[in-house]
């Protein structure tokens, strides 16, 4: 019995750590969110270097073969530093689609690419949790209509791997013919997400398994984005006691006062067991598959809801410097406000977790 | 991460399965509020303890079952018996705060004597730690003891001394140097209840029951020898135990059988045709709650992890007291909310669900909230142990800012 992490699982977070402390200074995401295209080449290639995008590829492809707890303790330390580069989907859904229902033909095709770095394969399933402004996306004949939000990893992707109306997963290349591509704004700037529009596209089928491949993906990208979150309130909460640490008011540090020190304290006793749950929950994945779904979505929401706490108390320790851009808080808060949102909200992820248990009454 | 406990703890479990199994219709009903053990659960405890199910690690010669420390096994244990519903061995003040502190700083002789009946439920104990102007500051403490005639005479009141009135004997901090500063001029002392000179009024709580006593004590002689540890050592006894409450207030499978009883009342509660949890609000609260909990025993644990490693339990433990209660306190809000108007019955009311226990809990856990060291305290904790924040200036320089400010001249009050 050991519930954490193991030495090698230590070491790798602290490799992370270590290279994201060197390429990803603040004032380079700074200097990225800036610009148009906002990823990070610089920090993708350091990270390319750890090994990180072939992670999830089993060995017989090129890749690592690890397991999804490491995944999560990348993502923390990927939000720890606001790092501005594809993860979630290039590197995590989208070798978990190919490996668990792609065909030999385009596991062979893909995987290996993916854990070279030469290929990132971006993912859209939104609309299998909700749809919005009506998106939905229908299939015929090998073809794709209609439209997919918030395909995850947009920028720079080589293909996309598309969920249909009735949960089947396609794979479609970023030049498909009849394959139109916009690309949409959120407040996070340190990740890309697009808008796809299908008239009549071409697209292989990946997965046409009632969508129990969807269903995976899901459960692994609400604990990557839980693991996003969590490295993102360790940094704020971080970031909060470090501050009232040094500010002084009244001739005081202002971390002497309770008022300061007690929203502290709350900050990180309803943190610290979200690192457990996502923990837990990262381990589920593999070890014990017909319990990670609500399990995620515990995570998921869970950590949504403690981190909007952090999010807005660590601003508020920071007083006006907090609201300002000078001392870049903000992409902290952003990204922990882009974790909650995606791939289904607290309340929708809910909802989800009461079915599961058949707890809501059919209609 | 390996969740498996392993062949030799699974074979463990099923003993302990087992023996639950054969003779959990022996144990006594749950009855956390009799202070006295009914004499069925005298029974149930002996055969617990010759089993190894409760007083394990505490050695044979002074009434235990003397098994190694195995945090695993106490682990499972105490996870059995929760799952099966049937109550473990006694859980009392004597038992979780008074036995590990003789254990620890008592005489061969006081562990002899008082150990192993209070192990078997003959000798039942309270604690005199709080008084009225000592709680959050337990250090201030001003129940006397001076020395007379080789006696120690004590005079002073406690207050919140839950069982006194049952009580046989009770472990007390008292001033015995009044000329030593504050943290060091308090001793431990043990003394029979029966002494001349102690009065217990019972006090009563918002619930309506009288959960706790305040006691007063006028000239209580009580010998020098009934002292644990040196005099003037009381605090730093009192604070080797005062750990051993928090961790009895953030059991994790309590919460998970609260929890299960929550999620029971709202498929059972009918709201016109529909049950409690067909309304999208009261449930989402419930899932919000399930995840809560599930964070906590996954953080329970990590914590058991830490302290097979012999790991310090740093942050993760740091919480468990705080985050319990509150967690606790929120399931018995959802469940009054989930009841309506039916929430409010209470006094045996006709109607009443659950024997009222759910607004009982409602208030009692407010209770626990402020007790075993307020959430305010369980805070600076947390902040000043656990994130290293800087602690309050010396308090001398507020009273003295205070002085300042309450010299300043002012405006006569509706001047403008």
């Amino acid at each position: 019995m050991d519930f954490g992490l193991s030495q090698d699982q230590q070491m790798l977070r602290d490799a992370v750590a270590r290279c994201l402390a060197d390429t990803c200074p603040l004032d380079h995401v700074r200097e990225c969110a800036e610009r148009d295209n906002p990823l990070s080449d610089k920090v993708l290639r350091a990270v390319q270097d750890l090994g990180i995008p072939g992670m999830l590829v089993p060995e017989e492809h090129g890749g690592l073969g690890m397991t999804l707890l490491d995944a999560a303790i990348v993502a923390e330390q990927l939000a720890y530093a606001v790092a501005p580069v594809p993860f979630l989907a290039s590197h995590v859904l989208a070798p978990i689609a190919l490996s668990e229902a792609g065909s030999e033909e385009q596991k062979a095709q893909w995987l290996p690419k993916i854990a070279s770095g030469e290929a990132r394969i971006a993912v859209a399933i939104s609309e299998t949790i909700e749809a919005r402004d009506g998106a939905v996306v229908s299939s015929a004949d090998g073809r794709l209509n209609g439209t997919a939000l918030f395909c995850l990893d947009f920028e720079g992707a080589d293909a996309y791997i598309v969920a249909d109306a009735g949960g089947r997963l396609h794979l479609a290349a970023a030049d498909a013919f009849r394959l139109e591509t916009i690309p949409l704004t959120t407040i996070d700037r340190t990740r890309s997400v697009g808008e796809l529009r299908f008239g009549g596209t071409e697209a292989e089928l990946l997965a046409d398994d009632n969508g129990t491949t969807t269903a995976r993906l899901r459960d692994a990208g609400r604990v990557i984005l839980a693991a996003d979150s969590l490295g993102a309130g360790q940094a704020m909460i971080e970031k909060a006691v470090d501050y009232s640490g040094q500010r002084e008011q009244f001739g005081r540090l202002i971390g002497s006062f309770q008022a300061v020190k007690h929203m502290c304290a709350e900050m990180a006793a309803r943190h610290e067991p979200c690192r457990s749950l996502v923990w837990y929950a990262a381990h589920a994945f593999g070890a014990m598959p017909e319990d990670v779904s609500l399990v995620a979505c515990h995570a998921k929401s869970h950590t949504g809801e403690v981190h909007r706490f952090v999010a807005r108390t660590s601003t508020e320790v920071h007083g006006g410097m907090g609201f300002t851009d000078l001392i870049g808080l903000h992409y902290w808060f952003k990204r922990i406000g882009f974790d909650r949102q995606v791939l289904g909200g607290p309340e929708t992820v809910r909802a989800e977790a009461a079915a599961l248990q058949g707890w809501i009454k059919a209609a | 991460m390996d969740l498996d406990y392993g062949p030799e703890y699974d074979a463990f479990r099923k003993q302990v399965r087992d023996f639950i199994e054969a003779h959990g219709h022996l144990a006594p009903p749950y009855a956390a509020r009799a202070a006295r053990p009914s004499s069925k659960a005298v029974q149930w405890q002996k055969l617990l303890i010759e089993q190894g199910y409760t007083a394990r690690t505490i050695p044979a010669e002074y009434g235990g079952y003397g098994a190694e420390p195995d945090i695993l096994k106490s682990r499972i244990i105490s996870e059995e018996f929760s799952r099966a519903g049937v109550p473990g061995g006694l859980a009392n003040q004597g038992i979780s705060m008074l036995v590990p502190t003789l254990l620890e700083l008592g005489t061969e002789e006081q562990k002899h004597r008082w150990i192993e009946p209070t192990l078997k439920g003959e000798v039942v104990w309270c604690q005199g730690y709080s008084e009225p102007g000592a709680g959050s500051d337990l250090a201030s403490v001003k129940t006397s003891a001076r020395v007379e005639n080789g006696e120690f005479v004590i005079n002073g009141q406690k207050i919140w001394t839950s069982t006194a009135k049952q009580a046989d004997m009770i472990f007390c901090l008292v001033r015995t140097e009044p000329d030593a500063s504050k943290h060091d001029g308090i001793s431990y002392l043990i003394f029979s209840m029966d002494t001349p000179g102690i009065e217990v009024r019972p006090l009563k709580t918002m619930t309506g029951d009288a959960e706790f006593n305040e006691t007063f004590f006028t000239d209580v002689r009580v010998p020098l020898d009934q002292i644990v540890g040196r005099r003037g050592q009381g605090w730093l006894v009192a604070n080797a135990t005062l750990g051993h409450e928090r961790g009895m207030l953030g059991d994790p499978d309590a919460l998970e059988n609260r929890l299960q009883a929550l999620i029971a009342l709202m498929q059972d509660e009918r709201i016109g045709q529909d049950r409690a949890i067909d309304n999208p609000v009261l449930r989402d609260r419930l899932v919000a709650l399930q995840a809560e909990v599930s964070a906590m025993k996954c953080n329970g644990m990590r914590n058991l992890s830490n302290n097979l490693k012999g790991e310090p339990g740093g942050m993760a433990k740091l919480i468990v007291k705080l985050q319990s209660c509150e967690i606790a306190h929120q399931i018995s809000a959802l469940a009054i909310d989930a009841m309506g108007e039916m929430g409010t019955l209470y006094h045996r009311s006709p109607r009443e669900r659950d024997g009222g226990a759910w607004q009982w809990n409602y208030m009692f856990q407010l209770g626990l909230i402020i007790g075993g060291g307020t959430a305010q305290i369980q805070k600076n904790i947390i902040a000043e142990r656990g994130l290293e924040m800087p602690r309050e200036p010396k308090l001398a320089k507020i009273s003295d800012a205070a002085k300042a400010t309450a010299d300043m001249p002012r405006h006569k009050q509706g001047s403008a």
